[in-house]
């Protein structure tokens, strides 16, 4: 008697700053309360909020809410030219920089038409999969995370910081390259660069058994993840789920194989595809997806090897800078990189949709010429905002503490959501 | 066209940029049906619905129907049940206030048929204060990405389930993808006299 005395006072008093609204239900005699979970809350992988009406710990009803990492970058591209807005297409879906690049970068090429040199595809190629595995090891850390399995998460950390000094290697910079732009790649590969690739190659598949060895087996692991948050494939299609999480659903359907793009047809890769739509399934994917990346990133490798010295830019002065050195020699060239970074470049009147299978799926931007030099309209599709919409229908019914599974399962990144 | 107050929040190079260049009679051709064969046309043709189509374009290689709003929702029904376009890939807003066309705002809705490996787009022409029928009955993912688009553009959407601003504050005045939302928001120092510089 005593103790449940304890209890109720236990629970009746939550500490400062913690809202609690309780519901009485008079004809179910059902007692809800409502808690905010997050927009600060480590496991929300950003500042997502999520109102949870709990009966006990079973949640009733969920209600995202979300908007607090908006900072308007889609009209801020509509004001900055072609070539400016580009690196802000770093800066929304902040993991998967490269990606995002790659889509804007396809979109504006259709509006300016322009022929890119065959090295850069394949760079583009090898760059996008380093980024995957990147974003990937990130999911797979905090997820792990999430969950209670710590240390998962200082390994794969140090996976994905290798890839960043490859970043960095390359650019100088560590996340944010904008080292894909319209007319191929910034820049080739320094000296040294494919090496500390090949280095990186060379201990992931080792790395790879160390997270299998870690988590496939696991049997707290299993628990928590086998049959959670189900999703069916009409479920996931009704959400608009695309990426990893519908191929877990087990709609097999990978832009890089149904609409190929700079050159994904010719590389050797299988899709891995889920049965059952759990939480477990979308592990088993990204999983098997990290291995297909390290593939593609293998024979991208070769590809790459086998053309030293050829252009990654096209040669087009009005859409690409010409060489440094050109400058102090040609006035023609100097004229054309002042233009070209004053004024930039003109498309037609027209629109293009550049579509790209991104970590968390598919990464369109759509944009809009007027034919000035901005884009009239630039439109991100985000693949977390379509796959967080299925969150409230994975979580009603389910534990509470099943919720931070289910949000890393789906791998969302806010700024992909927000924008 | 824009606004003055818009160009308030530009940058005095920026803005002689976007002046030179900018066409304030931009015209979309509009584009003709005759000579297009599409599976969708087909099968709306089927239902008497093609004379209901306003305008055809080609996106860099997506065909793009416009359609009214009477029309829409049954066109997009059409499109997923006898067309297969099964995933509703992006639904977003576009205004078109710097086009000389007889509309304001655009929805528009991208398809993508994953059995097909094919796109589609069809697209809602909107008045403005024009109240779009809300595709969330018919592809239940455009529930959130309609909620942009009023947030956005302040389109309302009938027969939506849960029509709320989604990205903005719930007390914000405005529709910040409109074009003549002013940029910034706040005036800059120093422009008092921009009207009288720029009439000269």
């Amino acid at each position: 008697m005593q103790s449940n005395d304890v209890m109720a006072e236990r629970t009746s008093t939550f500490p400062a700053g913690i809202e609690v609204e309780r519901h009485h239900d008079a004809d179910t005699g059902a007692d809800t309360m409502t808690i905010n979970m997050g927009p600060s809350h480590p496991s929300t992988h950003g500042v997502l909020r999520l109102v949870l009406e709990l009966d006990g710990e079973n949640v009733v009803r969920c209600t995202p809410h979300i908007g607090y990492l908006h900072t308007g970058i889609e009209k801020t591209m509509e004001n900055l030219s072609y070539y400016k807005a580009l690196v802000l297409t770093d800066r929304e879906d902040y993991l998967s920089n490269l990606c995002n690049n790659l889509a804007y970068s396809l979109a504006v090429e259709q509006l300016i038409d322009v022929v890119i040199p065959e090295k850069s595809q394949v760079l583009r190629v090898l760059l996008n999969e380093l980024e995957r595995i990147a974003s990937h090891m990130l999911w797979l850390g905090t997820h792990a995370l999430d969950i209670g399995a710590m240390s998962v998460f200082f390994y794969t950390w140090q996976d994905r910081d290798l890839i960043l000094e490859i970043k960095e290697h390359m650019s100088g910079v560590r996340t944010k390259t904008s080292w894909i732009c319209p007319g191929g790649l910034r820049g080739d590969m320094p000296a040294g660069w494919y090496e500390r690739v090949e280095s990186f190659l060379n201990q992931f598949p080792k790395r790879m058994e160390m997270y299998e060895g870690l988590l496939s087996n696991n049997p707290i692991w299993l628990e928590r993840t086998r049959g959670v948050g189900v999703l069916t494939p009409q479920d996931a299609l009704d959400a608009g789920l695309t990426g990893p999480s519908l191929r877990a659903s087990g709609v097999a359907w990978d832009l890089r194989k149904s609409n190929p793009y700079s050159g994904y047809e010719q590389y050797d890769f299988d899709i891995a595809v889920g049965q059952y739509g759990d939480v477990l399934d979308r592990y088993r994917v990204r999983m098997e997806e990290l291995r297909q990346s390290y593939a593609i990133c293998r024979q991208a490798m070769k590809r790459a090897l086998a053309m030293p010295g050829a252009p990654v830019r096209t040669n087009d002065r009005k859409i690409a800078p010409p060489p440094k050195a050109e400058l102090d020699t040609s006035i023609e060239a100097l004229i054309h990189h002042f233009k070209l970074f004053t004024e930039g470049y003109h498309p037609p009147v027209g629109e293009a949709l550049g579509s790209v299978e991104g970590p968390r799926g598919e990464k369109a931007y759509y944009v809009i010429s007027d034919g000035s030099n901005r884009p009239y309209r630039v439109r991100i599709k985000g693949p977390s905002f379509y796959n967080l919409q299925a969150l409230p229908k994975m979580c009603e019914g389910r534990l509470v503490a099943d919720v931070v599974a289910m949000i890393g399962s789906i791998d969302i990144v806010l700024g992909d959501i927000d924008r | 066209m824009v606004d003055a107050d818009v160009r308030l929040g530009l940058s005095g190079s920026d803005l002689a940029i976007r002046d030179k260049t900018f066409h304030s009679a931009l015209t979309m051709t509009p584009g003709t049906l005759e000579g297009i064969s599409h599976r969708f046309l087909d099968v709306i043709a089927e239902h008497g619905l093609r004379e209901h189509v306003l305008d055809f374009q080609n996106c860099n290689g997506i065909p793009s129907f416009t359609v009214g709003a009477a029309n829409v929702e049954a066109c997009l029904q059409l499109a997923k049940d006898a067309c297969g376009y099964d995933l509703l890939s992006d639904c977003f807003g576009v205004d078109r206030l710097a086009f000389k066309v007889a509309h304001r705002f655009e929805a528009v809705y991208s398809l993508y048929s994953i059995p097909h490996a094919d796109r589609i787009i069809i697209r809602v022409a909107l008045q403005l204060d024009e109240v779009c029928p809300s595709a969330a009955n018919v592809y239940p993912a455009a529930v959130w990405p309609e909620r942009e688009i009023y947030d956005m553009f302040g389109v309302v959407f009938s027969g939506h389930p849960d029509l709320r601003r989604i990205l903005m504050p719930d007390d914000w005045v405005g529709h910040p993808l409109r074009k003549d939302f002013p940029l910034g928001g706040e005036e800059v120092e120093f422009s008092h006299n921009v009207r009288e510089q720029e009439a000269n």
